[in-house]
């Protein structure tokens, strides 16, 4: 193939360095840049006169976090992008709340559900974008404080959960598999605020248990019982992980079987 | 007073005439204590069975002393916080009371449910061992049918066990048994109800349940494991081929000492696994399951592993329902009665099915090896890879969540794998026989590898073989194939010193070089002056 960038012609003169010549383009687009922001700052509204009551100021550092960091899927005002990223209008802080708190927002990519990961964001970063969209839109609220557990009762709290969670959840907490690659994610590291955001908005795959079907009493008792869970010692022993008969049998086979083939082959070759 | 002076050497020998004198036991005795078992460590595999049924009857014994089957109400009242004042069975309480109050329960339990899957899988891998080697070909026919009906007692056994703490998973165990039993065309019905006295879950079931457990089924197993015994006493043990074995000699050694001795190590050894087990690891944490409720139900509700293969087959089976002169077969009955009625038929008959296909009536007591019979270590291969894909299917939705793949595909793989993989597992372990069967021929004819590779003057590279006898002018050797180990490396020929034997590291100093005479030093040689260039 032949090159195709243009070669100056052998004989035309030089004029100036490569340097220099590169400096003096970037300045006149710092100057020309300047010039257009300083015409726009002229001439546009101001943001402050538009809204007809002003936000707090943890819903406007909550917008800027936003407007870095949520915009390009769920759009200009949490109206949301056709096929990126749902509206927020409505969802409330809650739903934000724990979207965030846990990691799966912003998300890594388009898949059957977000997975819980390191949070890109600090528990206050988080509450100030929930700020902001609770004040764009309304909606579920958690209640004040941090710890729900001690306000519930735990063995009520274990007949609720029976009923209510464990069928995707699994006795243990452990979670289980839904259709098409979704899933019930493991409750082991959850935060007594979390459990009752995921109960109040119903995050991803998870139903809505609103407060005529669970009221605030028997959320702050599942959530008393998922902690006991959580402080589990596992009395018998290491747990297997805790996902029943399936790693029970593996653990057959792969510590009782081979070592007591091992001792039937020590012992048969003692002769 | 004159002292009586004992005899103590004397002591073992007149005790034992005086036992003699009055039970005539030498005779019968003799011939036991000196009765010749073949040793080789795959003939151990069922004593593991045996072993654990043991420490099941020992610890089950203690956990019955404690548990009481019954079905009515309770408010709990023990020590594990979770649970207080939750209403619950009296059955699970005194589970739960075991597992929390009573002192060494909790080990106890868990050694006797470890013990039981331990008893179920040595039984197949047992069985795998007879099916390869063809054990079970005449004149143990009758030995083999035992075997796999222990197998399907020990199977009913174990559910029945894992039926009776009346935690949410146990319910939903039986509540899936008893949707099983109404899927029977015509007597479905009559069947479930007359089990469960009414309606599932009705209040008679546990202690049904529990005769079943702890006496019924012990008891006949007890007296199948004897006949099984027996059987082999009687019919004798049989042994691979190889020097001075026969199909009419057992070669091996006596019963007492050696025998009795090794065989009670072992027992110690299952024990011990079984113990360890017991203690480290956690099984069946049956306060994290709840009391039952028809109501709840659990994401990743297994049954133990050797019920599983039924869950994957109900898992796999599409959902096709027929209806019929006014009966509905619902699709449930394909894969959890009439698979389970195939699976037992098929393989007790299979002794007479190989005996007709290979033409083959003769009294065998000589084992064959794997390879020798590539039909059936194909079958076998089949047979194990489709029980693999019913029980890895069984738990699907643990394997979909933990590996972060689709259910659906999970589902998908499992059926077309159903399809596909057993006659692939076949040929693939049939042609593995034949190749393993083909290098013995070739070490028969031309003798051991010796890696010493030389250069004819054509410049051809070739591999010197040592030859296992006399050698024809091709070097070729004419000894028959006898099914049996082929030396395969020089020093098993003794021609390099012997194989330093070890698992990870050396259990043994190699042998010190045998001291070789002292050589008269060479002739000094002179360097060669002349014709030099």
């Amino acid at each position: 193939m032949k090159n195709e960038t243009t070669v100056p012609a052998p004989g035309a003169p030089r004029q100036r360095g490569r340097v220099s010549r590169r400096m003096s383009g970037a300045l006149r687009m710092f100057a020309a840049l300047m010039f257009a922001g300083g015409l726009y700052l002229t001439f546009a509204p101001g943001v402050q006169a538009q809204g007809a009551a002003p936000m707090s100021d943890a819903a406007q550092a909550g917008q800027a976090l936003y407007d870095t960091s949520c915009i390009t899927c769920h759009g200009n005002n949490a109206q949301g992008v056709d096929g990126r990223g749902p509206s927020l209008i409505g969802v409330g802080s809650a739903a934000v709340e724990f979207q965030v708190e846990t990691g799966r927002m912003p998300a890594a990519r388009q898949e059957a559900q977000a997975e819980r990961k390191q949070p890109q964001f600090t528990t206050d970063q988080a509450r100030q974008l929930g700020a902001y969209i609770q004040e764009l839109g309304g909606g579920p609220q958690l209640p004040a404080g941090e710890d729900f557990a001690s306000k519930g009762k735990v063995s009520r709290g274990g007949e609720l959960f029976r009923i209510n969670c464990s069928s995707c959840h699994a006795f243990s907490t452990g979670g289980g598999a839904l259709s098409s690659g979704k899933y019930a994610p493991t409750l082991t590291e959850s935060t007594d605020r979390q459990i009752y955001a995921a109960m109040l908005t119903g995050p991803q795959n998870m139903p809505v248990f609103g407060d005529t079907e669970l009221d605030p009493q028997d959320k702050y008792d599942i959530i008393a019982y998922v902690r006991a869970l959580q402080d589990d010692q596992d009395p018998g022993g290491w747990g297997l992980g805790r996902f029943g008969p399936v790693t029970e049998g593996l653990a057959i086979f792969l510590v009782g079987v081979v070592a007591l083939v091992f001792a039937a082959l020590w012992i048969a070759g003692k002769s | 007073m004159k002292r009586r002076k004992v005899d103590l050497k004397a002591l073992p020998g007149k005790s034992a005439e005086a036992v003699d004198a009055r039970l005539h036991v030498a005779t019968p005795l003799r011939s036991l204590l000196n009765k010749v078992f073949p040793d080789h460590w795959s003939f151990l595999l069922g004593e593991i069975a045996l072993f654990s049924f043991i420490v099941l009857l020992l610890t089950g014994t203690f956990l019955a002393l404690f548990f009481e089957p019954s079905m009515q109400e309770v408010h709990y009242n023990g020590s594990y916080v979770p649970l207080q004042g939750v209403e619950m069975s009296r059955a699970y309480e005194t589970a739960l009371n075991l597992s929390f109050d009573v002192r060494g329960g909790l080990v106890m339990r868990q050694m006797h449910h470890w013990a039981a899957l331990l008893f179920m899988a040595a039984i197949v891998v047992h069985m795998i061992r007879i099916f390869v080697t063809g054990a079970f070909r005449k004149p143990r026919e009758l030995n083999w049918i035992i075997g796999l009906s222990m197998f399907w007692l020990g199977f009913t056994e174990g559910f029945a066990g894992y039926s009776l703490p009346d935690d949410a998973l146990s319910g939903t165990g039986l509540r899936i048994a008893s949707a099983i039993m109404l899927s029977i065309p015509v007597v479905g019905s009559w069947v479930t109800t007359s089990l469960f006295g009414g309606e599932f879950p009705g209040e008679i079931i546990l202690s049904r349940l529990y005769i079943v457990h702890v006496f019924l089924l012990p008891l006949i197993l007890l007296g199948l494991v004897t006949v099984h015994l027996a059987l082999v006493f009687m019919q004798k043990h049989t042994q691979w081929p190889g020097p001075g074995r026969t199909n009419s000699n057992v070669v091996g050694e006596r019963m007492f000492p050696r025998y009795a001795l090794k065989q009670g190590g072992f027992f110690m050894l299952v024990f011990a696994v079984i113990a360890l087990m017991g203690g480290l690891f956690q099984i069946n944490p049956i306060w994290l399951f709840g009391p039952y409720e028809a109501a709840v139900v659990s994401a990743g509700s297994q049954p133990d592993w050797y019920v599983m293969f039924l869950d994957g087959s109900t898992r796999l089976m599409p959902a096709w329902e027929i209806r019929a002169f006014g009966y509905t077969i619902p699709p449930l009955f394909w894969p959890t009665v009439v698979l389970p009625g195939i699976l037992t038929v098929l393989p007790m008959a299979y002794p007479w099915i190989e005996a007709r296909w290979k033409k083959d009536k003769g009294h065998h007591n000589l084992l064959q090896r794997p390879r020798d019979v590539p039909d059936r270590t194909g079958l076998a291969a089949m047979a194990l890879t489709f029980y693999m894909v019913l029980t890895i299917s069984g738990g699907n939705d643990i394997v979909a969540d933990k590996f972060h793949i689709s259910l659906n595909a999970m589902t998908w793989a499992g059926r077309i794998g159903l399809l596909v993989l057993p006659p692939l597992a076949y040929y693939v372990a049939r042609r593995i026989a034949l190749g393993l069967q083909q290098h013995d021929r070739e070490v028969l004819a031309h003798g051991v590898e010796t890696g010493i590779i030389k250069r004819l003057p054509n410049g051809q590279f070739v591999e010197v073989h040592q030859p296992l006898a006399p050698a024809d002018d091709h070097g070729h050797t004419d000894l028959p194939y006898v099914g049996w180990t082929v030396p395969k490396k020089m020093n098993r020929l003794g021609a390099l010193g012997p194989a330093v034997r070890g698992f990870f590291r050396p259990i043994e100093q190699a042998a010190p070089p045998v001291q070789q005479k002292q050589v008269e030093p060479p002739p000094t040689r002179e360097e060669i002056t002349s014709g030099k260039h």
